[in-house]
């Protein structure tokens, strides 16, 4: 199975799909992009489970590009990746087909792919700098402004290419400068206070969907893992690291403020989203892992609690969080879902979020008992937010409608799937738990931040 | 695997079975008869009992303890000294404990499945019943102060739940949301607690914390600063599950829930969890003169508070939780005062006296009047002899002051919440502007930002 270019195909697939969403009409577009979006799936989960390792590729074997790197860092998200877009694109049912880009869905995962498969630091800021084109378009073509999004993706495109450029220059000003613009890069990215604005207006102007897949994957962390961390001195690990917790504290008080259902979960997702790089940049080997392991409960939790919203929203139009609207009677199931996924995100028990919460809280506490606090209190105001949303949007009146609302077979299967993943990883999380450690052992060795492996367990 | 672990198995694990059936049910949407809901719930809890009542009787006959249930390590990073361990701990605090909740959940449980038949809400109802009594099992069993969190969380979740029963209605809702809000305050002070003890001790064990030795001997060896600051996070998360000043406000609320959760979760077992956290960290503070002054204050201020405020309450649930909260502050002042075995039977007796009121509150002017038919005249409606010392202004400030339930909610509504919503309110306001202004429509824009805050 290794002599073939197996992890290549990861981006292949939904590119082929891609061209063929240009091609057909709507209605085909959508069976295409599940079945390219499925295969991706299998495959992905196919080889990381199978613990096949990446081979040269056919660019590596036709040109001499040896791009494909995949190690135990990147292996888990290339399935969780895979995931988020196969269930997004499964949930996009009924008129929500009408207003969904597939093929910008399918572009969009190409890059995403590709971008994870690759430790090839120029084919990586190419890659991200290209998947902000998919959103651009999309908000081009819905006749929005694109002002906001322009600036800060503008922004984040320039410091991630000047950044790259200079950090291969050796005089100490050119590295400073581009261990900064870096930094900035990853902040612009992954939407920390100040620069968060793109993502509230994206949110707003965009299709829930292309927006849920613009921020799950969390490709911001990504970078941030791949050519921040390895070159940064520890005061910029620091400045993302404050900068981070204190978008967590401020995005989770304004998730609980919030009247609009899109504009409170993105800033949940933003709060849960910088928690991930607080874990990351303590470059501790418990602090990493417990970053690596809220990456994957916050991306399979919250993206499955924004299908959930995402699909109330399609019943009932864009959800206001100022009134109740009483929808348990209707969709019961959606309305378990929504707690359980949400709660899930918060680290409850029994749930994929409980360990990593537990994890990064543990290691945050013991670097600093002050900044663990701050952790703990982003947390709790995060599970208030998750609870007034449930009681708004399921709860506080007697909805009647004539229309029927109960959840379609396509989203059933989505929410139960996922439901199933998220109460499997929270009753048994030691193998997840322990992969993401030896993934931070493994690239704080590389990054020599940590003596050798024997060392480290001889201490 | 002796006997005394395979009935502690049955112990934990016939309601966590029960609780899974019910939840798998409610989430492929196969829901259950109204029969088959109330056989397993019973089933659960007498096997539960029986379990239960088979280790105490073991454990007198041979003369342990304590035993131990340990199911190992939940998860594991050996090098770093990492493990959430899950372990049952069956000793004298913990028996008398489990034996009275299986009690109160079972008689409650044949009150409420007459009480809600045929109620649209029958399988939520039992559904958050079995999530309390697993986490209630949880965190009264707990050998290690993570799985006393876990079941710490589940006794939040389902008390929040059970609050917003009747969820068509706004109040219970509001109401369920504030006791949510009051039990994450609780949950993030326990939290951080928890995680500086194992910090501190290295252990997450309560045996090996407390120098093995059981309950309610040992201490704790840390230094008096982080015993202080350990010992006022937890007294706070006690205060926030078991309604001490300041959180007091919450008990009341909570009675909008249907009459069996107000009577088994606010008047019997819930409300006591803060006051068990404290027996159960007892070692820490016994080893504090300092921290047992502030926990005895504390109790003693709530208990003045509770009697004030419920002997003036319109309501009867609402009389009877403020009673309720005035107990738990007389065994918080035990607790303080290092009466361990005082304030374990205090719990037990004050549990079952007040589960009984409760469930008899609706019938509560039938009961007078058979009471007064019996004696053949008027029950005695009198006050103390100290208010009539107090002159008629006095006595309506501090009528108003206990009608009012103290102001306490009233004080964290405009000293917490209001300058929280207002400050983040103000954060979007600017987040908007400077949205606006980089769109390069301000006026729009800045428009469609009110209307969003407002």
């Amino acid at each position: 199975m290794n002599s073939l270019p197996w992890f290549e195909l990861l981006p292949w697939l939904p590119l082929f799909g891609f061209f063929l969403t240009r091609l057909l009409p709507r209605v085909e577009a959508r069976k295409i992009c599940l079945w390219s979006s499925g295969l991706t799936l299998g495959l992905a989960t196919l080889l990381v489970f199978s613990g096949s390792s990446a081979s040269p590729g056919w660019m590596g074997s036709w040109w001499g590009w040896n791009l494909v790197h995949v190690d135990e860092f990147s292996g888990p998200l290339l399935p969780l990746t895979a995931l988020i877009y196969f269930v997004t694109l499964l949930a996009t049912v009924g008129h929500k087909t009408q207003h969904f880009s597939y093929s910008g869905a399918m572009l969009s995962e190409a890059l995403t792919m590709g971008t994870l498969i690759t430790d090839n630091a120029w084919w990586m800021i190419l890659l991200l700098s290209l998947g902000v084109l998919p959103m651009w378009f999309e908000l081009r073509a819905r006749g929005e402004s694109t002002r906001v999004y322009e600036l800060h993706q503008g922004l984040f495109v320039c410091c991630l290419v000047f950044g790259g450029w200079l950090s291969e220059r050796t005089s100490a000003p050119s590295l400073n400068a581009s261990v900064v613009l870096l930094t900035i890069a990853v902040l612009v990215r992954s939407g920390a206070f100040p620069f968060h604005l793109w993502r509230i207006d994206m949110f707003q102007k965009a299709s829930f969907g292309s927006s849920i897949l613009m921020v799950s994957p969390m490709m911001g962390a990504y970078l941030c893992m791949r050519l921040v961390l390895p070159t940064e001195p520890d005061w910029a690990l620091h400045a993302i690291s404050g900068l981070s917790l204190a978008t967590a504290v401020y995005a989770s008080g304004m998730a609980l403020v919030q009247l609009d259902g899109r504009r409170f979960f993105c800033y949940l997702f933003l709060s849960h989203s910088s928690l991930v790089l607080v874990g990351i940049e303590m470059a501790t080997p418990i602090g990493l892992a417990a970053g690596l392991s809220m990456w994957l409960s916050v991306g399979l939790a919250l993206t499955s609690y924004g299908i959930t919203l995402r699909c109330i929203e399609a019943r009932v139009g864009r959800i206001r969080l100022d009134r109740y609207y009483g929808l348990y009677s209707h969709m019961p199931t959606m309305a378990a879902f929504f707690l359980l996924t949400g709660l899930a995100s918060v680290g409850f028990p029994c749930t994929i979020g409980f360990i990593a919460g537990e994890l990064l809280t543990e290691s945050v506490v013991a670097y600093s008992p002050l900044i663990g606090s701050l952790v703990v209190v982003a947390t709790m105001l995060n599970g208030i937010a998750v609870m007034r949303a449930y009681f708004r949007i399921f709860t506080g009146t007697r909805h009647t409608t004539t229309i029927p609302m109960r959840s379609l077979f396509e989203e059933q299967v989505a929410i139960i799937g996922l439901s199933l993943l998220i109460v499997a990883g929270g009753i048994y999380p030691q193998p997840g738990v322990a992969s993401r450690y030896r993934a931070a052992v493994h690239l704080l060795e590389d990054l020599h931040r940590l003596p050798a492996e024997g060392a480290v367990h001889a201490h | 695997m002796n006997a005394v672990q395979i009935l502690a198995a049955g112990v934990v694990g016939f309601p966590v079975i029960a609780l899974v059936v019910l939840g798998l049910s409610g989430l492929l949407q196969r829901p259950l008869s109204e029969s088959t809901v109330d056989r397993i719930a019973k089933a659960s809890v007498a096997l539960g009992f029986s379990a239960a009542l088979g280790i105490l009787g073991i454990m007198l006959w041979t003369g342990e303890r304590a035993a131990v249930l340990d199911l190992g390590n939940f998860v594991e990073i050996g090098t770093e000294h990492f493990h959430f361990h899950m372990e049952f701990l069956f000793d004298r605090l913990s028996i008398p404990m489990v034996l009275m909740s299986f009690v109160l959940v079972g008689v409650i449980g044949s009150f409420a499945n007459i009480y809600l038949q045929g109620d649209a809400g029958y399988h939520r109802f039992f559904l958050s019943f079995s999530m309390f009594l697993v986490g209630l099992l949880f965190a009264f069993l707990a050998g290690t102060i993570e799985t006393l969190f876990f079941g710490w969380e589940l006794v939040g979740l389902s008390s929040a739940l059970l609050i917003a029963y009747f969820h068509e209605r706004k109040a219970p809702v509001e109401n369920g949301l504030w006791v949510w809000g009051v039990y994450r305050i609780a949950d993030g002070a326990f939290l951080l607690a928890a995680l500086l003890l194992h910090h501190l001790t290295g252990e997450g064990e309560f045996m090996r914390m407390v120098s093995a030795s059981p309950w309610p001997e040992g201490g704790l060896h840390i230094d008096p600063w982080s015993t202080w600051i350990v010992g006022i996070l937890l007294l706070i998360a006690a205060a926030g599950k078991s309604g001490l000043v300041p959180f007091s406000g919450w008990l009341p609320r909570a009675m909008e829930g249907p009459t069996p959760s107000s009577a088994v979760f606010y008047g019997a077992l819930s409300i006591h969890l803060g006051a068990y956290l404290l027996l159960r960290m007892g070692p820490l503070y016994s080893g504090s003169v300092g921290l047992r002054v502030v926990v005895f204050t504390l109790g003693l201020v709530t208990a003045v508070f509770a009697a004030m405020a419920s002997r003036v309450q319109s309501d009867v649930k609402s009389a009877l939780a403020f009673s309720s909260v005035c107990q738990v502050g007389i065994i918080v002042m035990e607790i303080g005062l290092g009466l361990w075995y005082l304030a374990l039977i205090h719990i037990i007796g004050h549990a079952f006296l007040r589960s009984l009121q409760l469930l008899r509150a609706p019938t509560l002017l039938r009961d007078y009047r058979a009471m007064e038919n019996a004696i053949g005249g008027r029950l005695a409606n009198g006050q103390p002899i100290w208010v009539n010392q107090l002159s008629a202004q006095r006595q309506m400030q501090w009528y108003r002051f206990a009608l009012e339930r103290g102001y306490l909610d009233t004080l964290i509504e405009s000293w917490v919440l209001s300058p929280f919503v207002r400050f983040f309110r103000i954060c979007e306001r600017i987040e908007n502007r400077w949205m606006s202004f980089l769109q390069g429509d301000s006026k729009k824009n800045s428009d469609e930002g009110k209307r969003v805050v407002e």
